[in-house]
């Protein structure tokens, strides 16, 4: 078998005396989709946001991405690199064109000249429908067309990894649609994709694995249909009885 | 002699004119060496804290405070009477500039401090996110968009270093007020002092009214 893309062995992150992860162990193949799922609180972002160091964590954990270790330093960057993330609210930088969100990374990590980043970039606003928009600013478009833009910033690294934190909790109903449309074709392309989201139906769909988080514990791992046909803990069907019932 | 004789005196105002012209260079001269060193000072304090240690944080913030607490004044008089009892001897031009350079740049250290923070926090963890390293994180994402939000704080201190450039006269700098004073005394008529007191509002007036333009327009909720 395959070495996992990435490997979390006994990961630990606590705020003071409030432990919000309690020694996760996860190992995830290349191509793989996953999905986390849970309750508010539970961790889910933490997990996550410790994949790419957004969070520090407890040093007897560990986190391998691609055979690099997660940790401060000078590989950190190369970590970063590898690893996108779409965050709930964009985070898209206002001050730029649409266009230039994308090409910046780019140009400045990848050291990719403007006329490469630019085709580059281009080429991905087209792949989430976005490039009428290129010349625009991020404050002049919907939450979903923002979003989706987010998502070609993200790729514009070719990362191995993207990271979804809840990427459609922010927008309108009517915008969820077009964003998880862009996310079903990524799911297709090979990329290793790890999304905390609350659309059950999108989890059902498209993820190889789906996890149930609840305390800062992986409660239970497995396939759509094991998760939500033929969950075995009581946490995950009180879990899905809450959401799936309204 | 009336009042108006006395206070404009045109002929006295047109003699001293020239000296008072001269005055406003040395002044401006003075107040622009020490914005620009103020402001290069003050946004390398700034991103220094941002991602210093605690030490090194520390020591920033008692710069920050010391040159904060104390009057200029009393700065420059040590930078000029004092530190060439330690070998430290500078001209009265370089005495004013470092004095109004040490306290300009902590004024404007904790400006670029606020105007940073006021920057969401999502902007940094997406620039992290995308590997952008720390220079380009601020280059690129959070000065452009600082910026911004610091120009009225940052005219507001301009204003204060041309005015305060005024105590330069202590240390016998022939800028704007030191020349008015010596007109005065040479033609025995305050005239020349009024001068320099309608040059220093015809520089400051307008910086005045910029910032209150710029602070109405900010505060009328742009986002
Ligand atoms: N900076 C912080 N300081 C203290 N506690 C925090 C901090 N950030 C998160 N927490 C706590 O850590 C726990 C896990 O948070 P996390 O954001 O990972 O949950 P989540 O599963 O993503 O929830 P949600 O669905 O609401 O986004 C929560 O109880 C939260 O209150
Ligand atoms: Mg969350």
């Amino acid at each position: 078998m395959k070495a996992p893309l990435i490997k979390i062995k006994n990961l630990r992150k606590a705020y003071g005396n409030f432990t919000v992860l309690h020694g996760i162990d996860l190992e995830i193949s290349q191509g793989e989709v996953v999905c986390v799922v849970g309750p508010s609180g539970s961790g889910k972002s933490t997990l996550i946001r410790c994949i790419n160091h957004l969070e520090p964590f407890e040093d007897d954990g560990e986190i391998i991405v691609d055979g690099i270790p997660v940790r401060p330093g000078r590989d950190l960057a190369d970590v970063r690199a590898e690893v996108g993330m779409v965050f709930q609210s964009f985070n898209l930088f206002p001050h730029m064109t649409v266009l230039r969100n994308v090409m910046l990374a780019p140009i400045r990590v990848r050291k990719m000249n403007e006329a490469d980043a630019e085709k580059r970039a281009r080429d991905l606003l087209e792949r989430v429908g976005i490039s009428v928009q290129a010349d625009k600013y991020p404050g002049q478009l919907s939450g979903g067309q923002q979003q989706r833009v987010a998502i070609a910033r993200a790729l514009a690294m070719e990362p191995k990894v993207l990271l979804f934190d809840e990427p459609t909790s922010a927008l309108d109903p009517e915008m969820v649609g077009e964003v998880l449309d862009v996310m079903k074709k990524l799911a297709g392309t090979g990329v290793t994709m790890v999304v905390v989201t609350h659309e059950m139906g999108f989890a059902r769909q498209v993820a190889d694995r789906v996890l149930f988080m609840d305390g800062g514990n992986i409660i239970e791992a497995g396939t759509p249909t094991e998760i939500f046909d033929a969950p075995k803990e009581e946490r995950t069907r009180n879990f899905l009885h809450a959401v799936l019932d309204h | 002699m009336d009042l108006f004789s006395t206070f404009f005196n045109i002929p006295v105002l047109v003699a001293s004119l020239p000296q008072l012209l001269n005055g406003l260079l040395v002044t401006i001269g003075i107040g622009i060496t020490s914005i620009i060193a103020g402001l290069i000072g003050g946004l390398f304090l700034a991103v220094l804290r941002l991602y210093a240690g605690p030490v090194t944080n520390a020591l920033v913030r008692g710069y920050i405070d010391v040159f904060r607490s104390i009057p200029l004044l009393v700065l420059l008089i040590i930078v000029y009477y004092a530190l060439p009892f330690v070998g430290i001897r500078l001209s009265p031009f370089f005495s004013a500039v470092t004095a109004l350079t040490l306290v300009s740049a902590a004024y404007t250290a904790e400006i670029f401090r606020a105007g940073i923070e006021a920057i969401p926090k999502g902007q940094f963890e997406a620039s992290a996110a995308l590997g952008l390293s720390n220079r380009y994180t601020m280059t690129d994402v959070i000065l452009p968009q600082a910026i911004r939000i610091v120009i009225p704080p940052l005219t507001n201190n301009c204003i204060n270093v041309l005015k305060d450039t005024a105590l330069a006269s202590v240390v016998a700098m022939p800028d704007l007020l030191k020349q008015a004073t010596q007109a005065q005394a040479l033609s025995a008529n305050p005239t020349p002092l009024i001068g320099a007191a309608v040059i220093y509002l015809i520089l400051l007036l307008p910086m005045v009214r910029f910032v209150a333009r710029l602070e109405k327009r900010f505060s009328r909720g742009r986002t």
